[in-house]
């Protein structure tokens, strides 16, 4: 499949459910660049959307533009029913964002930091205590970030991102550093389990299909794929990275 | 197509309504679908919505954490006071003299401070961009000039203790009246110079830290705008320095001092929610 053949599949499977998600011509720029070009599409509430595409491709933009931390310079981004980025201030704080970056500041422990995110989120510090527990960290809550494993780093970072129980999971390859034992441990958190809308950039396709509802392929910063989980293979994933 | 993945654990388990789901909404038509792309999944929140934080919360919860930070690393405050003692020194070299006084001495006093004081700004926010504080802080449903004013509180802390070691270490080295006559006299300069650096500073090192040459965009912002505070401060402490302690504060020099000090609180005010957009 090359660029320009586009494979858009309907995904009308209760699309009578309110939309969490409605992107239409969504592109952003980096300079010159564009990152992301024409997106559509339209996610319903509690499903899962999984995008796939090579490094640079335009997955975790489209993540940071659906968090409010960039805004769309064309097109229509609604999220949760909030138009962006004019009214992104309703919609903060029901957005759990899970990156690349942990978010956490190496030098706090990770009981501060979450105490810190809970303040922030105007949560007790019950919650933060629940969620150390809920990713098996509270023997190590006082220690500094900077001396955790990158595993441990990640579980901190996912207790982080739904520490405010959000509507709306934006997970950055969220299972990266994390063992087998720790994907178990998050997956109530972040996984289907967690019963909240999500949006997944993904690598593995194995996981990934199994995961989404809907699935995105981008290539280039454009939608080479767009179908129903049911529709696609682990074959029509690898050939986005080719 | 290959063969078909197995779903992970709860994937296609009809979920049983959950009991904290108090988002259910008035309306909700009673058809409505249940299982995998039910509505038992519409948000599903496991305490309900929270109420956003008021303002001075906020600004007490990034203090404390901007304090912490500090107190771990240790980055700011020894710097900058180790540089203003340092330059004390070499100052008392530099002009083979034993005392100084007058209006050399509160311009050797003000110029010291302001270039230590450049290196806490300098370091004001580079924890936040190098660590994700910024996006964490932006994700938050919080007014975004907590993050000001917590910004220049700190600063602002690391200016007292800054002064708390070299007005001493300046008295020491470089003073000939005694401190404690000018002292008194000093505070009002010294709070209100302290503010002006804390607004500029916080405002600049905002937009220099995401920019590739922060390091050089900061002072070369920075000490243009300060100028006028280090003229203020020196013209105000310059009667206090005097061997013969010749009057008190200009209070012509304060007040210059404080409308400066609020033109740029007002300024940093309006523009720091744009500093902080993409």
């Amino acid at each position: 499949m090359t660029d320009l053949e586009v494979q858009v599949a309907p995904h009308t499977a209760l699309a009578d459910r309110p939309a969490a998600l409605a992107l239409s011509g969504l592109t952003r720029n980096y300079g010159e660049r564009a990152a992301l070009q024409d997106v559509s599409l339209r996610l319903p509430t509690g499903d899962t959307l999984v995008a796939f595409g090579p490094n640079g491709a335009g997955k975790t933009t489209l993540l940071r533009v659906l968090a409010t931390l960039l805004r769309p310079h064309s097109g229509s981004v609604v999220v949760l029913d909030t138009k962006l980025p004019d009214d992104a201030w309703r919609v903060r704080g029901r957005i759990g964002l899970l990156g690349h970056e942990s978010l956490l500041y190496r030098e706090l422990s990770a009981r501060e930091n979450l105490r810190y995110h809970a303040r922030l989120h105007n949560i007790g510090a019950e919650r933060v205590e629940e969620q150390l527990s809920a990713v098996s960290m509270s023997a190590r809550a006082d220690e500094p970030v900077r001396t955790l494993s990158r595993g441990m780093v990640q579980r901190v970072a996912v207790a982080r991102a739904t520490l405010h129980s959000p509507e709306l999971l934006l997970l950055d390859e969220p299972y990266a550093n994390l063992d087998p034992a720790a994907i178990e441990l998050v997956e109530p958190l972040i996984g289907a389990e967690s019963e909240c809308t999500r949006v997944v950039s993904s690598h593995d396709p194995g996981r990934g299909l199994a995961e989404a509802d809907l699935v995105l392929g981008l290539r280039g910063g454009r939608v080479s794929l767009l179908t129903d989980s049911a529709s696609v293979g682990p074959d029509a994933i690898a050939e986005l990275y080719r | 197509m290959s063969a078909p993945i197995p779903p992970p654990s709860g994937k296609t388990e009809p979920h049983a309504a959950p009991s904290r789901d108090v988002h259910a909404r008035p309306g909700r038509p009673v058809h409505a679908p249940v299982g995998k792309h039910g509505l038992d999944k519409v948000h599903a929140r496991a305490d309900g919505p929270h109420v956003p934080p008021r303002t001075a919360k906020v600004v007490l919860a990034l203090l404390r954490k901007e304090l912490l930070v500090e107190l771990r690393t240790l980055e700011s405050i020894p710097g900058m006071s180790l540089f203003a003692v340092t330059t004390f020194v070499v100052f008392h070299f530099a002009l083979q003299q034993n005392t100084v006084s007058g209006q050399e001495a509160a311009g050797i006093l003000w110029v010291t401070i302001l270039f230590a004081a450049m290196l806490g700004i300098n370091r004001l926010f580079v924890a936040d961009a190098d660590q994700g504080g910024f996006d964490g802080f932006l994700l938050a449903p919080v007014d975004r000039t907590a993050l000001l004013l917590a910004k220049a509180a700190s600063l602002l802390a690391y200016l007292l203790v800054l002064e708390l070691v070299a007005v001493p270490a300046f008295a020491l080295l470089l003073l000939g009246p005694p401190l404690g006559q000018a002292l008194p006299g000093l505070l009002a300069p010294l709070a209100l110079g302290d503010l002006g650096v804390a607004a500029i500073g916080t405002l600049v090192a905002a937009l220099a830290v995401r920019t590739r040459a922060r390091d050089l965009l900061g002072p070369l912002l920075a000490l243009p705008l300060l100028v006028p505070v280090v003229i203020g401060c020196a013209r105000a402490s310059a009667p206090l320095f005097e061997l013969t302690h010749a009057g008190g504060v200009p209070l012509r020099w304060l007040g210059t001092l404080a409308l400066y000090d609020l033109v740029f609180g007002l300024v940093a005010y309006a523009v720091f929610d744009f500093l902080l957009e993409d």
